[in-house]
């Protein structure tokens, strides 16, 4: 073998090879990147024993450990449940009253409805229960259908405007203007008298009053205070759900408000609906 | 071009021109009309331009064998056009992610259409355009021949500047397959496909005409990446066309395998574009900058070797703890850390090639963004095996951590390496005895830097912070935040971050600067870069 040239600086042989200039030392692999490199191929054999690894023609390797991602989510969700089934179970058996009266049921039944309004419920109430346009605030005193804690759980339960579920909260407001019962004229005099009835300032007196006598008082009562039983809002205050200017008043007139909130016995277990019935009327409107 | 050559191309582009326009007047959406009507304006430029430079003159002679070094120089400057761009809707949509009133209620700039903009912009038209370029200068000098088949290796210029413009136009009108990294429509993979096969058939064939007796390392990685990247683009892409005049169609997977297919792309995507392509590039540059030989040719092979086999199983640790079954997750976790020593291989070919120049650190900022640039690539390829495993993944997957792991690699790797090799570049290829300013450089260095700390650790807060919340349990054994809580806390990151992006566009800014200035001729009188005083001199 003939002698291949040495690199002056390092003192190694190089492979006696050049491109453009560069040449190679003949380096020998660092040992300790190569002990590195054989141990990663070790534990990546014993891993493969131990876990789920090689495909086979119908099913794969099972390994040693009898380990499957479904199987650990299982175990987890099973220990979360039994760390609390004691609560849970309480709250299952139950009533509203009951668990209220209770102060740690009570305390367990507020944080469990808080992390399931984080879940399910912000997306429209908003993640402080503000509310947006359309979606209540949880916050206040103004409930459409009741703020008893009862009142609250129907409504969670069975949802509002829920074509699937049979006691869902209904309320059918007509459109005024799509169906033409009132024209476009009559529907701003009357916008007029109910923003006034908010105002605290109504003029019995003003065409708006007539129509909306003939037209709103049935539901909504004859000084706009609202009603409850069908879920009538009340319109002789300054809250506003879609919105309280003159031409949304208009439109909300002009189309009705067809607002749908699911009924979550559909989707959601008995205890986490009292559960979130219970933190819904914690808010601070909830009433006795 | 001789005569017959020119008359096949231009018959070629008239022909593409006449099916464009019919395409063009049939399209079932507007996408596929703009799209078809693009492709006519290029056929036309394409056209015009051989008509310009036709000539039925004998080709003269064999010279002097000259390398095709003008592909090159529109190559690098292809890089930074598309690097400045890239960089720039980065920061634009980070912003956008820190304040959403910037996505301006468009659909054109909202989030969802500039992201892929931002990431096709910086790894394809950037990041492609550097390796392009690059292979191009690169197998020449290692293989003493020009290019083969020079003017396949111009319809691979401008065909791989049409692709990108298609692509980022699709994304802005709301073109998308919507596999990452691979969201172009079908009509604009095809493209693609054609352009790469052309790409590979100039390298390759250039490589068979080499007066070395062997194949300088550097030209396996470009090889391997041109190969790999052929066969992912079309996997990942079958797909049927709604119609031939739509720019929809459905994939040819779907479901789990859809997702495989898509990380098994979209992996070595990074794998063999972020990294193989781009260890080509260092394996040249590097030893020419520092005026060494590459350390060890023993661990060149047995690393490339390592690599090109490991690399393609890795995919499936994109889709820990998903409807993927157990067994391909747990090989897609072993394989990734399989591949941490042979990726390190790269970098301590890298560094170690340095040994007997380390003191050219000091003195030399283009030397030194090369080396920063393989240490990024070490702890890129560090994190990555570690963030495969699934206990550490169950943490951070979904999270900025990702993307704080992505931009360590894709800033400080890809991008600070580029720079260093067109900085090598550009006074050779316009020959100008040196850079208008190694000061500037310097000054890219530092911005550069700053920018890639920040960005980064800024994401790994923000990223582990996130996977925090997300698991946090109180005493009572329920979720303590909601997915909007941690939105919230993550905004005063999200503003780090568009800052640190910014600084990394300003470094980009200086050195579009400062190779126009040396393109154009001129020197500037600088203080040495280093003021310290030699001992014994």
């Amino acid at each position: 073998m003939t002698k291949r040239p040495i690199d002056d600086v390092t003192g190694t042989e190089t492979t006696g090879h050049e491109w453009d200039g560069i040449r190679e030392l003949d380096t020998p692999m660092p040992r300790w990147w190569l002990i590195t490199f054989y141990i990663t191929i070790a534990w990546s054999i014993v891993y493969c024993v131990l876990y789920p690894a090689i495909p086979l023609l119908k099913t794969n390797t099972q390994g040693t450990l009898g380990y499957s991602s479904r199987g650990e989510l299982d175990k987890s969700l099973q220990k979360a449940r039994e760390a609390q089934t004691g609560l849970r179970d309480k709250i299952k058996s139950g009533t509203l009253a009951s668990i209220m009266a209770d102060p740690q049921l009570f305390s367990f039944a507020k944080a469990g409805g808080k992390a399931a309004f984080k879940v399910n419920c912000v997306q429209c109430h908003g993640s402080g229960a503000e509310g947006s346009v359309g979606n209540p605030n949880l916050n206040d005193d103004d409930w459409l259908w009741g703020g008893k804690l009862e009142d609250i759980h129907q409504t969670i339960k069975h949802g509002a405007r829920y074509e699937q579920d049979d006691d869902t909260r209904l309320s059918d407001m007509p459109a005024f203007g799509k169906d033409e019962l009132l024209d476009k004229n009559q529907i701003e005099q009357v916008a007029d008298y109910v923003l006034s009835l908010s105002k605290g300032k109504a003029d019995a007196s003003s065409s708006g009053a007539q129509i909306f006598a003939e037209q709103c008082a049935s539901c909504h009562g004859k000084t706009g205070t609202g009603d409850r039983s069908v879920g009538a809002p009340p319109l002789n205050d300054q809250i506003w759900l879609y919105g309280g200017d003159k031409k949304t008043v208009m439109e909300s007139i002009h189309n009705s408000r067809k607002a749908v909130m699911p009924a979550w016995a559909h989707r959601l277990d008995a205890e986490t609906i009292k559960q979130l019935a219970i933190y819904v009327h914690s808010l601070g409107g909830g009433e006795k | 071009m001789d005569p017959i050559s020119t008359i096949a191309a231009a018959a070629a582009a008239l022909l593409a021109i006449i099916l464009a326009l019919y395409s063009s007047a049939q399209a079932h959406d507007t996408v596929f009309a703009v799209h078809m009507m693009i492709f006519a304006i290029a056929g036309g430029l394409t056209l015009f331009y051989l008509v310009r430079n036709c000539s039925f003159k004998k080709a003269k002679a064999d010279g002097p064998q000259m390398y095709d070094d003008s592909i090159v120089r529109y190559g690098v400057i292809a890089t930074l056009f598309w690097g400045i761009i890239g960089f720039a809707v980065g920061v634009l949509i980070a912003s956008q992610l820190a304040f959403p009133a910037l996505n301006f209620d468009l659909p054109w700039t909202n989030f969802g259409r500039l992201r892929p903009l931002h990431t096709s912009a910086v790894i394809f038209a950037f990041g492609g355009n550097a390796l392009i370029a690059t292979s191009f200068y690169v197998v020449q000098r290692t293989c003493r021949t020009p290019l083969a088949f020079g003017g396949l290796a111009w319809f691979v210029f401008w065909g791989y500047q049409l692709f990108i413009v298609l692509a980022a136009t699709g994304y802005v009108l709301g073109s998308t397959q919507a596999k990452e990294y691979a969201e172009p429509e079908w009509h604009v993979d095809l493209w693609l496909t054609v352009v790469w096969v052309a790409y590979l058939i100039v390298f390759f064939f250039t490589l068979l005409r080499r007066k070395e007796p062997h194949i300088y390392v550097a030209n396996w990685f470009y090889l391997a990446f041109i190969v790999t990247v052929a066969m992912l683009h079309v996997v990942n892409g079958l797909a049927v066309p709604v119609s031939f005049f739509s720019s929809h169609s459905y994939a040819a997977f779907s479901g789990v395998q859809s997702a495989l297919v898509q990380w098994w792309y979209g992996h070595n995507a990074v794998g063999f574009f972020l990294t193989a392509g781009f260890l080509g590039m260092m394996y040249y540059f590097v030893p020419k900058q520092a005026n060494r030989p590459v350390y060890s040719y023993r661990l060149s092979i047995i690393h490339f070797w390592a690599v090109i086999f490991l690399y393609i199983w890795a995919g499936p640790h994109h889709l820990h703890y998903t409807a993927l079954p157990d067994w391909a997750q747990t090989l897609g976790m072993v394989f990734s850390i399989m591949l941490w020593m042979p990726s390190w291989g790269g970098m301590i070919n890298g560094l170690m090639t340095l040994s007997g120049a380390w003191d050219k650190l000091r003195t030399d900022p283009i030397l030194r963004m090369m080396v920063a640039s393989i240490a990024f690539y070490g702890m890129a390829t560090f994190e990555g095996p570690l963030m495969s495993i699934k206990a550490v993944n169950s943490l951070s997957h979904y999270t900025d951590w990702t993307i704080g792991h992505v931009h360590s690699g894709a800033l400080g790797w890809n991008a600070l390496v580029s720079f260093g090799a067109l900085y090598f570049l550009v006074p050779k290829l316009w020959g100008r005895k040196e850079l208008y300013s190694l000061r500037l450089v310097n000054w890219h260095f530092w911005t550069a830097m700053m920018g890639i700390v920040i960005y980064a650790s800024s994401m790994w807060v923000s990223g582990i912070m996130q996977g925090l919340m997300w698991r946090e349990y109180n005493n009572e054994g329920f979720l303590v935040y909601s997915f909007a809580e941690t939105v919230v806390r993550m905004h005063p990151f999200y503003v780090i971050r568009a800052l640190g992006g910014l600084m990394f566009l300003i470094g980009g800014v200086i050195m579009v600067y400062n190779v126009w200035r040396t393109i154009r001729g001129e020197a500037k009188v600088d203080q040495p870069v280093s003021q310290v005083i030699t001992v014994g001199a």
